[in-house]
This record gives structure tokens, sequence and C-alpha cells, in this order.
């Protein structure tokens, strides 16, 4: 047998097993709404729950992004002192950076950062009362605390600042919303997966005496479970089509309402473009596997073929 | 051509339906196998188209040990092979040329000699002009020929037949032996669970009799030899 004649074979097989799992889809009426159902429900969590993580982490990052140490350099040390603790500083392993920050520059930030009101600060021109800064940041913004702590005890460190309490507080709660959740999609995606699985499990009791005939009369084991998988793959995809449809439209009506707000502030939400499509690509990847998945387990458990 | 040889099948509930048989059948002959309800006779046919394996002992089958085949192996084995049913197993929401056409249509074969095939059975067993009915709309006679259309149409050497007219009257199972004895004179060998008295006693073939898991008797152009 040639080649082609073979690939046409094979294209003839899928569009049977292809017909065989839609007819089987509408048949089981009831159990496929439901399995499309729970996955719909599962994919929807797992959507906004991802809408909302993904978002989080990236105003997490830009808050860690922004986190620094300053380390205020004592009015007493020279310029010698000043280069010593620079590269006493630079060479920590967990610092990536060092700028040195003059108190004539901090005033300006400080008279800039207050407005009108600033000006007053204006007459501190004359003798500025801060001190020098140099500015460190750390390689690992969870780092921060570790390096704070070291520097303090060197010499002309006059006073170490940095987000002392709020930075770890974000990162915890950053960190524990992810595992609720997490935990949370994990329970759901199994509770789709059985559904789908007990769907598939109805189509092959409904479709024993077909597969006891197919068995007899010599189908191989692979086409008899085909048209089970590619049912709970249907089952996997159509229900994530409702999520994608929502998530979307809720994402783009909040990104137009939110999004304006932010202006300004260093907080920013991912972009409606390319984030949503990455999303419903996810989605319909989980929804395929949940249905792949439950379609297995039921074939491995009821078609001993 | 098919051989068994010191066969024993132990079932796992603890009841022993095979006792050692010693069995050799040529290719082309037509054998019934009769015997008591409970004698072993459904194992015996099950085992030759290897829904159940023995426990100890070898059955070859066209030069295969089914004792031995593999799992994977088994379907590519049984598409030598053809079975009939007292029950028919038809599938109901098929017609009878969609039921013939499911046998080819499982192992993938090119839809042109599908098409050519099962018409060419469905000739052989008369039911040409039936082809779309369905299973529902005919005798139970009509049924059994569109089963053995179904299970000669990938030309196998061998028919196994479990009680094939077990289900029908005696006017129609007289038809579906005509069908047989007409595969059978094309060179394929019948092997035939029955109950039927009259026509083991009329149609004379060779007759394997078990009783107690053992076989009792093994005559050519035997009697059925039992008050039914």
């Amino acid at each position: 047998m040639n080649k082609e004649v073979i690939t046409v074979m094979k294209i003839r097989t899928i569009g049977r097993h292809t017909r065989e799992s839609l007819k089987s889809i509408r048949r089981n009426g009831w159990m496929t709404f439901a399995s499309v159902s729970a996955v719909t429900v599962t994919l929807i969590l797992v959507g906004v729950f991802f809408v909302i993580m993904m978002n989080l982490n990236r105003v997490a990052q830009t808050i860690e992004d922004d986190v620094q140490i300053r380390v205020h350099i004592d009015v007493a040390a020279s310029k010698q002192d000043q280069q010593s603790l620079r590269s006493q500083i630079e060479r920590f392993p967990e610092v990536k950076s060092v700028t040195f920050s003059p108190k004539k520059k901090e005033l300006d930030n400080l008279v800039n950062s207050l407005g009108e009101d600033g000006k007053a600060f204006k007459l501190f021109e004359q003798d500025n009362p801060l001190n020098d800064v140099f500015v460190v940041k750390t390689k690992k913004p969870t780092d921060t605390m570790v390096v704070a702590k070291k520097v303090e005890k060197l010499n002309y460190v006059s006073k170490v600042r940095y987000g002392q309490g709020k930075v770890e507080k974000l990162f915890k709660f950053i960190k524990a919303s992810r595992d609720v959740g997490v935990v949370l999609i994990i329970g759901l995606f199994f509770t789709a997966i059985f559904l789908i699985s007990n769907t598939i499990k109805i189509t092959i009791i409904a479709r024993r005496r077909e597969i006891k005939i197919m068995r007899l009369v010599g189908a191989t084991n692979n086409f008899i479970r085909w048209p089970f998988f590619l049912e709970g793959l249907w089952l996997g995809i159509l229900g994530a089509i409702l999520p994608i449809i929502l998530i979307s439209i809720a994402y783009y009506r909040a990104y137009d309402y939110i999004g304006p707000k932010l202006d300004g502030t260093f907080i920013k939400v991912l972009p409606f473009d390319p984030f949503v499509y990455q999303v419903s690509g996810i989605l319909i990847l989980m929804g395929a596997l949940i249905g792949v998945w439950g379609s297995v387990m039921s074939v491995r458990k009821f078609l001993k073929v | 051509m098919i051989e068994m040889q010191e066969v024993y099948k132990k079932y796992p509930n603890g009841v022993t339906a095979i006792n050692g048989i010693d069995v050799k059948i040529n290719q082309g002959e037509f054998v019934y196998v009769v015997g008591p309800s409970g004698a072993g006779k459904s194992t015996f046919i099950k085992m030759m188209y290897r829904e159940e394996v023995p426990t100890t002992g070898t059955i070859t089958m066209n030069g295969v040990n089914l004792a031995k085949l593999k799992m994977k192996k088994v379907p590519l084995f049984r598409r030598n092979l053809g079975v009939v049913f007292q029950d028919f197993k038809l599938l109901p929401t098929l017609t009878v040329y969609e039921n013939v056409a499911f046998a080819l249509e499982v192992i993938e074969a090119q839809p042109k000699y599908i098409r050519k095939r099962v018409m060419e059975v469905l000739d052989l067993v008369n039911l040409k002009h039936k082809i779309k009915m369905l299973p529902t709309e005919l005798s139970g006679g009509e049924q059994q020929r569109v089963s053995i259309a179904r299970s000669i149409v990938n030309s196998p050497k061998v028919v196994i037949a479990d009680e094939p007219t077990g289900n029908l009257d005696p006017e129609t199972s007289w038809e579906i032996m005509n069908i047989f004895e007409e595969i059978n004179t094309r060179g394929t060998t019948i092997v035939m669970a029955t109950h039927n008295r009259e026509i083991v006693n009329t149609l004379k073939h060779r007759v394997i009799a078990i009783e107690g898991g053992r076989i009792a008797r093994d005559e050519q152009r035997g009697d059925y030899g039992y008050e039914n």
C-alpha cells in the first residue's frame, strides 16, 4: 500500500471518529450539559483568578522594582570614606546597584514632592540638613531586608531606610492569595474531570453493544478508544467558550473603567491586547486538558478492550 | 486448522468448565458442538474466538497460539474469523447495509471495496432488497442472515456460530442452515454449537459432544444423541 493511500485512510478514520464523538455528545443531552457546565464554572473561576493574579503580580513587580534601600551617609564621612563605604556595599553579593544621590538632589526631591508647600524648604539650600544618600537596589526584592541589616553595621552609616514591614506584608499577602487560589482551582479542576469522566462512562455504557461488536469484528483498541477521547475533548473545549466570552467582555469593561483612574500612579494593569488573548488560549488548553483527562480516566476504567 | 491440546479452563470462581480437551478440526470442515447445558460448550466456543483464554494447554488457530496471543494482536486475529450469535448482535440504529459495512469500516477498509463486498455478501444471504431497513423491521431469520453476512464479510477462514438457530422457528432455522452449507462449500470452516436435534440428525456432519468439560463423543456424520 503506498503512502498516499495510508494518509487518505487516516483522514477518513479521523472523520469517522469525529462524527461518532459528536453524535454521542448530542445523544447524551443532559450529561453533556452537566459536564460542559462544570468545565464552564471551573474555567470562569480559573479565568477570573488568573486575571486578578496576573495583575496583582504585575503590581507587585512594579512595587518590587521600586523597593530600594536608602543609606544615609554620616555627615562626618569624607570623600574617601564615602568611596570605601560604596565599595563595601557593592561587594555584597545580593546588591545589584548603588547610586549616589548628593544632599542637594535630596533636597530638590523633597521640595518637588511637596509642591507649593515645599517652597518653604528652599530656605535650607544655604545650610542643607539632609545627608548624602546611597540608593541601593538588590538583585532580588526579597533580599532587601538582609542587605539593609548588613549595611546598617558598616561605618559612616547614619540611617538605613527601606519600606520596613510594608514590603514583607505585601509579599505575604500576594503569596497567601496565590496559595488559596491554587488550592481552589485544583479542587474545581478535579470536579470537572470527574463529571466529564462520568459522562464518558455513560457513553461507554450506552455503546457497550457496539463496542463488543467492534471487538468481535477486529477493531483495534485505539480505534475503539478514539471517539471517547474526542468526546471528552469537545466537552472541554465547549466548556471554555462561555468563560472566554465573559472574561473578555468583563476585562474590556474593567480596563476601560480602571485604566484611566490609575493614570499617573505607578500601578498599571495589563493591557487588553494581548493579555486577554493569552488568557483565552490558556482557558481553551485547560478545557481540553480537563476533557481529555476525564475521558482517559473513564476509558481506562470502563473500556477493558 | 484449529487444534486444542490439553486444554483446561478454570474460572476465578472455582468452576472448571473445560477439563482436558484435545481436538483437531481441519480447514473446510463443518462441526456441530453438542452437549447438555452447562457442560462447557459455551466456554469451548468462546475460547475459539479468544473471548476466553485457557488456564493451561494450547489452542492453535491458523498457526496462531491463542493461549499466548498478546491482547494487542487479538483484533488482527479476529479479522480472520467470523462469529454468529443466538441473539444476532446487530446494532439497532444502523440499517442492514450499515450493519454489515460496520465490520469493514472498523478495520479501515477502502470505501470502494466496502460497497462492493457488502453487496456481495448481502446477495449471498438474499437480503439485497432490504439493505435500507433497520433490524427491528426484519424477522428473526432475516436478522440472523444479516449477522451471518457481517460475519463473512471479512472473508474469514473460520465461522464460529453459537446457537445460531436458537431463537428461530424450524422453517427459518433451515434457511439459516442452507446459508451455512453454502458458506462451507466455499471452503470456510464452520464450528456451530447447537441444541437443534433435527438439524444435526438431518444435515449430517462431524459431531463433537461435550460433557463435564470433556469430549464425550467425536463422530464423523454423527447423531445429536440427546433427548433434548
